[in-house]
């Protein structure tokens, strides 16, 4: 009989970059023209997987956020609040159409510019943000049948700072409800992926959207807070950290100023012993890996019932063992570069935390790439709820693991935690899921599944993960007075 | 031989999740098998397959031209591996067995009233023990799919174990026929029953009854071996058949294997596809990613 001896390997199979369209140098995107920085200053945006430079960006300041959103107000009440909801919605299409068109294009950007596997870019973020679009661009001239007798208006300037996990989607998250409800927009992106946001202000520009609709900036904190304390912005969307939405909250104090925070979480994903296990360890490795956990909703959490933790565990570590970890642009890669050096630091610190903590680390075994920023898929088993690792938010692939034996101890110890962005339920128990869902304090529960995103439900949180809702009809309330 | 366990010692089956088995299912198929890696790929698919005929129309004439192709799937082409096994009915065991057996190539014979099953017991062992007796390798059986859902599964294990008893060198696959079971569930409580029953591999279908092999049963089925063998510490092989027609599919099979099994069971020795028309299918791939052009099918021999 022959046998094959020699190990079988995926060789690689890297999605190329030859049709991908980059300028050396971008400006900033204001009342639809490319405008150099008053400020002079770019800075490099940069690969996380190799540390090579992608292209210059403009560093916004204070006069070039004014300019921005001076823009941005003229165009709303010249042009964008004027025009029929009808026109808004085909502006809002075109948008999505033209995205689509280009969708492999923004896939590849988005991966070499953040890190994430170029898989997750092609099949969820790309796809995904046109949905957001095409979802939106459908309620523009409905808004009445969505809030019947209610006759609202839109705010006005919006300004919208997004995070650098899914830069693209985070994007048309923000400005596909903003533009629905006739509001006008000035977008900042995360300063280490800039890229995907630029091609958007390029897409933009190409649909023909009137000059000052959508502006985007780009820079680093000190342009986030420009943004958030100019007097004529109405409305603020931020997503990211809980520590800059705190500072958020208090620099809009006192103001008419309408926000919606989308900060941080610490989730939890409770695996009850009578769930499909071996689909519950595959919503546990999609719960915490997908994006190198760069996710705010991301099952950092993991509650098992102590009499399968064993098995559970087994299995986990089995199926962490087969995730590709390396070149993001790979069609293979499940795990890709961490975002930054900076996230890579304070990732790598949560580890040493955990280990100095004493309880039992396992990382998976496999060779990293010698170069740019990489974190193997880590697990701490047998943590307490009283472990730093268990309290505060890592946003890596680290995954923490408690049992628990019963219902109520399970429920008492997912709520208790200053977040409450998601949960995940693994039962194949219908009358349990009904029972978790009333009593976790988190604004999404997952049953049976985990990390699912759609244009038409909302996503938000409970105590420190923020307040106001995105997505959906509720989507819609927070652009709308 | 003792059959090692009886159905007390099955443990509960784990639920199977048809949403979750989908979408990773969906993840194998995404896996981009590119270069060397799709060649060795596809000569270890060939390494694996049991040609089969099992028509009642068979003749030694057909079995005799399926025999030799076997032996030489392609000899324009260098260094090919032959396929694993030639599978065939006990009337014509005999027969292949004397035209593979030279090449170092098993015969396999389906058994106990194949395809349905619907027969007693002692003419199942009768038709088992021909098929040992005329020289078979390997044993695929079916299994009682009426009793199973009937909630007979005691009688099903059973049945099982007998067949090992009599089978004795030979391998014994038990055929679950999927298709017939319907849910994954099922599915996956009858490996269980088939493994702890003595099965030394698991086969989906008879390829009578559709669908047959499809990614999600397959995948159900080695979580199974995978979880036995966590278990036990012993191995069991996996057969998925019918409804396997062209390349693509059989690599989404191998990389489902490697990443739910490992590398021990990327062999013939623990993996099969059971096929009729799958190698024409690997063998113009193969020349297509050497050459670079796809040969017409009249250059592929039907056998």
């Amino acid at each position: 009989m022959s046998t094959e001896n020699k190990n079988w390997e995926y060789a690689d199979a890297v999605e190329g970059t030859g049709h991908i369209k980059l300028k050396e140098k971008y400006g900033l995107y204001i009342n639809g023209e490319w405008v150099a920085p008053r400020s002079k200053t770019y800075f490099s945006s940069t690969n996380p997987h190799d540390e090579a430079h992608l292209a210059e960006v403009a560093q916004a300041n204070k006069q070039d956020v004014d300019a921005a959103v001076i823009a941005a107000e003229r165009a709303y009440h010249d042009v964008w609040s004027k025009i029929t909801p009808a026109e808004r919605g085909k502006y809002i299409f075109r948008i999505a159409r033209l995205m689509q068109e280009q969708a492999k294009e923004l896939a590849v950007i988005e991966s070499l510019d953040s890190g994430k596997p170029i898989r997750e870019a092609r099949d969820i973020d790309i796809p995904l943000a046109c949905n957001h679009l095409f979802y939106y661009a459908g309620w523009a001239d409905k808004l009445d049948y969505a809030f019947p007798n209610q006759k609202k208006e839109p705010l006005g300037v919006a300004g919208q700072i997004i995070p650098w996990n899914f830069p693209l989607l985070m994007a048309a998250w923000k400005i596909a409800p903003a533009l629905a409800t006739g509001n006008t927009v000035v977008l900042k992106p995360a300063e280490t992926t800039s890229l995907t946001a630029l091609k958007l202000a390029e897409i933009i520009d190409e649909a023909g959207l009137p000059p000052g609709v959508v502006n985007i900036v780009t820079g680093f904190g000190d342009t986030g807070a420009a943004i958030v304390a100019h007097p004529k912005v109405s409305k603020v969307a931020f997503t990211g950290s809980t520590a800059v939405g705190k500072l958020i909250q208090k620099t809009i104090a006192g103001t008419d100023k309408k926000a919606t925070l989308e900060l941080g979480g610490k989730s939890a994903n409770i695996i009850f012993d009578d769930a499909p296990l071996d689909q519950a360890v595959e919503g546990i490795i999609n719960g915490i890996f997908f994006n190198q956990g760069h996710v705010c909703c991301a099952g950092s959490r993991l509650f098992v019932q102590e009499n399968i933790a064993d098995k559970v565990i087994r299995k986990l570590k089995h199926r962490m063992q087969s995730l590709q970890i390396g070149n993001p642009l790979d069609k293979n890669t499940d795990i890709g570069a961490i975002n930054s050096s900076e996230q890579l630091k304070t990732i790598n610190k949560y580890i040493d935390i955990g280990r100095k903590e004493g309880s039992e680390c396992f990382q998976v075994d496999c060779a990293l790439p010698n170069k740019g920023y990489y974190c193997k898929p880590t697990l701490f088993i047998n943590v307490a709820q009283s472990s730093v690792l268990a309290q505060e938010e890592i946003f890596g692939p680290v995954l923490t693991i408690q049992t628990f034996r019963t219902i109520d101890e399970v429920i008492q110890k997912a709520n208790n935690s200053p977040y409450g962005l998601a949960a995940g339920v693994w039962t194949d128990k219908g009358s349990k899921i009904f029972n978790l869902t009333s009593k976790l304090k988190a604004g999404v529960v997952w049953a049976n599944t985990y990390n699912k995103f759609d244009p038409a439900s909302p996503f938000g949180g409970y105590k420190e993960s923020g307040f106001g809702r995105e997505g959906g009809l509720h989507g819609l309330g927070a652009y709308l007075k | 031989m003792l059959k090692a366990y009886n159905i007390n010692d099955l443990p509960s089956s784990p639920s199977v999740d048809k949403v979750g088995v989908e979408e990773r299912v969906a993840r194998f198929q995404s896996r981009s098998i590119k270069n060397q890696a799709k060649m060795q790929g596809l000569k270890m698919v060939l390494s694996m397959i049991d040609l089969t005929t099992l028509e009642g129309k068979d003749t030694p004439g057909k079995v005799r031209q399926m025999c030799f192709k076997a032996a030489h799937l392609h000899d324009a082409y260098p260094n090919l591996p032959s396929v694993a096994a030639v599978c065939v009915y006990p009337s014509m065991v005999n027969l292949a067995k004397s035209i593979v057996g030279v090449h170092g190539i098993n015969v396999a014979s389906v058994s106990t009233a194949f395809p349905s099953g619907q027969a007693p017991l002692e003419v199942k062992l009768a038709d088992t023990k021909f098929a040992v007796e005329n020289g078979a390798d390997e044993i695929d059986m079916v299994i009682s799919r009426g009793k199973f859902l009937g909630g007979e599964y005691a009688f099903v294990f059973d049945e099982i174990a007998a067949i090992k008893e009599v089978c004795g060198r030979s391998r014994l696959k038990v055929i679950l026929e999927t298709g017939e079971l319907t849910t994954l569930d099922n599915v996956r409580k009858a490996s269980d029953i088939a493994i702890y029953a003595g099965a030394d591999f698991i086969k989906t279908s008879t390829g009578k009854i559709q669908p047959a092999a499809t990614m999600q049963v397959t995948y159900t089925m080695l979580q199974a071996i995978r979880d036995y063998y966590d278990e036990t510490g012993k191995m069991v092989g996996m057969k998925p058949a019918g409804g396997i027609s062209n390349a693509k599919l059989a690599l989404h099979n191998l990389v489902m294997v490697k990443e739910v099994l490992g590398q021990e069971w990327l062999n013939n020795e623990w993996f099969r596809f059971g096929a009729s028309s799958l190698a024409n299918d690997v063998l113009m791939q193969i020349l297509k990613t050497d050459s670079g052009v796809y040969q017409s099918s009249n250059y592929f021999t039907l056998d």
